[in-house]
């Protein structure tokens, strides 16, 4: 192969995401159409999800997939964030070196655990403790939510134990020599370095559990109605493209687009503000 | 004593999260072996699903998983050589860096649509290259950042050493700087392997399923992952069994990949 072929064929590949990222955006929001111009933005709080009788038209509004992937989010990140700021901690402060390694795999393994196995666990073994403690009939929010944010622990870890072991050694020793405690170094010498990093990361699982569709189909209930308790069963936008996107006709059909089409937006504006201000590319 | 208290009780609820993520894991991994070997037979590898069996399931999977790969890593390590080598790291680097990290956090349940809109809408049907096209989508970005990051590693002196042999840069970059880097990148793909491997949501509504055993790529594909999902929500037993040994299966397999992917890099260091 000749160098300018290497070269030119590098750099085709190189532009290839920019073509993807484009193409996903131009594909959906042009099958999105139909819906668009029917219901515009009333689509965003609108309830009903009816298709007509003769499957040609209907009342399409997001409202119910779009709250309950904003709730079954919510819940992983309120359990999720203490959890894993709390592994990052014992990873970077408290372990002795001889357990640093085997957490770590550990907890890397956790992350490398496809959704599926996350979902089906979780309906079978997870639902009927929540069932039993809580109430309800097992599949909902609270256990998409919970099982939701089992699974992005260790995604969350492993950033921010990365973003706090940026502090440099010398400060903290510094700090201990002071008379500080683990918990006062931690909150004023390693923060201030890995606070970018933290925040970043929170975001990255924010978007990641936005996304996420198996683990949440197992168990939300997909049923298209709001929640008025935490243990209800609803659905997500994910959840209901999986299920009920290859059998939409026509107009249901341009709406399942223009659901995913808010999906990708809002998880490509969310991605893009933690790696822009957060997080930065750890520049080689 | 206050602050002595506080740092008490944040260091034993750091140490809590850590005993809970990992009894997490091993809450997750026994359940699953002690349900997944209990219904392992010796007919569960012999059997397509049709019969019973996940045969025909495991082949698909792979063969899609491999021809993902087989389309994701050279177009991933060829855009990381160019950001690496070509681009200077100048601003057009720093922006094709930054969007393929975002594409690598795209939902991979919209990347599935998007496929569907042009590979299986078109075409009248669920065909296996539907769903090879969206499992590269997937693994592109991850090969990309990889062998960007592993380039970085390899010592300017390297390519100094063969410019001064008077080596074309092409050459010295495929004879040279990736082998330098061959370990690390290997890795990388084994570990994006493990990722793609276990997907389910981009092969929904793309190869979809298939209860017979295929090598047709332009028809509905066998898939493990989706057939765990269709099997452990059937009511009858026999179909929860099969789901649960399925996921046993699958389960190895990509803890499999990457313990060996993590073991290799320790074994060069």
């Amino acid at each position: 192969m000749s160098g300018n072929l290497f070269k030119n064929f590098s750099f085709f590949s190189a532009t290839l995401s920019f073509f993807i990222l484009v193409g996903i955006f131009a594909v959906l929001f042009s099958y999105a159409q139909d819906a668009l111009h029917e219901f515009g933005f009333d689509f965003l709080y609108n309830e009903t999800w009816e298709a007509d009788e003769d499957d040609e038209g209907g009342i399409f509004g997001g409202y119910v997939p779009i709250v309950g992937t904003l709730l079954s989010t919510l819940i992983a990140m309120a359990i999720a964030t203490p959890l894993a700021m709390g592994i990052a901690i014992f990873l970077t402060e408290i372990a002795t070196e001889k357990l640093v390694k085997p957490v770590s795999v550990a907890i890397e393994l956790l992350a490398a655990i496809p959704s599926i196995i996350y979902g089906m666990w979780g309906l079978f073994y997870f639902a009927p403790i929540v069932q039993a403690t809580v109430g309800g009939n097992g599949v909902g929010l609270l256990t998409a939510g919970i099982v939701l944010a089992i699974m992005i622990i260790p995604f969350m870890a492993a950033i921010t134990r990365d973003a706090m072991n940026t502090a440099p050694s010398v400060l903290k020793e510094s700090a201990y020599a002071m008379g500080a405690t683990k918990f006062e170094v931690i909150k004023d010498v390693v923060m201030p370095y890995a606070k970018g990093g933290i925040i970043g990361s929170i975001i990255l699982a924010l978007g990641r559990a936005l996304g996420e569709t198996m683990a949440v189909a197992f168990l939300i209930g997909s049923v298209m109605s709001i929640p008025s308790r935490v243990t209800d069963p609803t659905t997500s936008i994910p959840v209901l493209l999986a299920n009920n996107f290859a059998e939409a006709q026509d107009l249901e059909m341009s709406s399942m687009y223009y659901l995913a089409l808010i999906l990708f937006v809002v998880s490509f504006v969310i991605i893009s503000v933690a790696k822009f201000y957060f997080l930065g590319r750890k520049a080689a | 004593m206050n602050r002595l208290l506080l740092n008490k009780i944040i260091l034993i609820l750091s140490t809590l999260s850590a005993v809970i993520g990992i009894g997490f894991l091993f809450w997750i991994l026994i359940t699953l072996s002690y349900k997944g070997i209990t219904s392992l037979h010796f007919s569960t590898f012999t059997n397509d699903l049709v019969g019973g069996g996940i045969r025909n399931l495991l082949v698909g999977q792979f063969t899609m998983a491999l021809m993902a790969s087989a389309i994701a890593v050279p177009l991933g390590m060829m855009a990381g050589i160019y950001l690496r080598e070509y681009s200077n790291n100048g601003k057009l680097a720093s922006v094709i860096r930054n969007l393929s990290d975002v594409m690598m956090s795209a939902p991979s349940i919209v990347i599935g649509v998007f496929v569907f809109a042009l590979f299986v809408d078109p075409f009248g049907g669920y065909n296996s290259w539907a769903g090879i096209v969206a499992l590269a989508i997937m693994m592109i970005p991850i090969i990309i950042s990889t062998t960007d990051n592993m380039l970085a590693l390899v010592p300017k002196e390297l390519r100094e050493a063969g410019i001064a042999l008077g080596g074309s840069k092409h050459k010295i970059i495929l004879q040279i700087v990736i082998k330098a880097a061959k370990v690390g990148i290997t890795t990388g793909v084994l570990l994006s392997f493990a990722r793609i491997i276990g997907e389910t949501a981009p092969l929904l509504f793309t190869s979809a399923n298939n209860q017979f055993f295929t090598m047709d790529l332009t028809e509905q594909f066998p898939s493990l992952t989706v057939s765990i999902y269709n099997l452990a929500t059937y009511p009858d037993a026999e179909s929860r069994e099969l789901a649960w040994a399925a996921a046993f299966v699958l389960t190895m397999i990509v803890l499999c990949i990457n313990l060996l992917g993590r073991y290799m890099t320790r074994n060069k260091k």
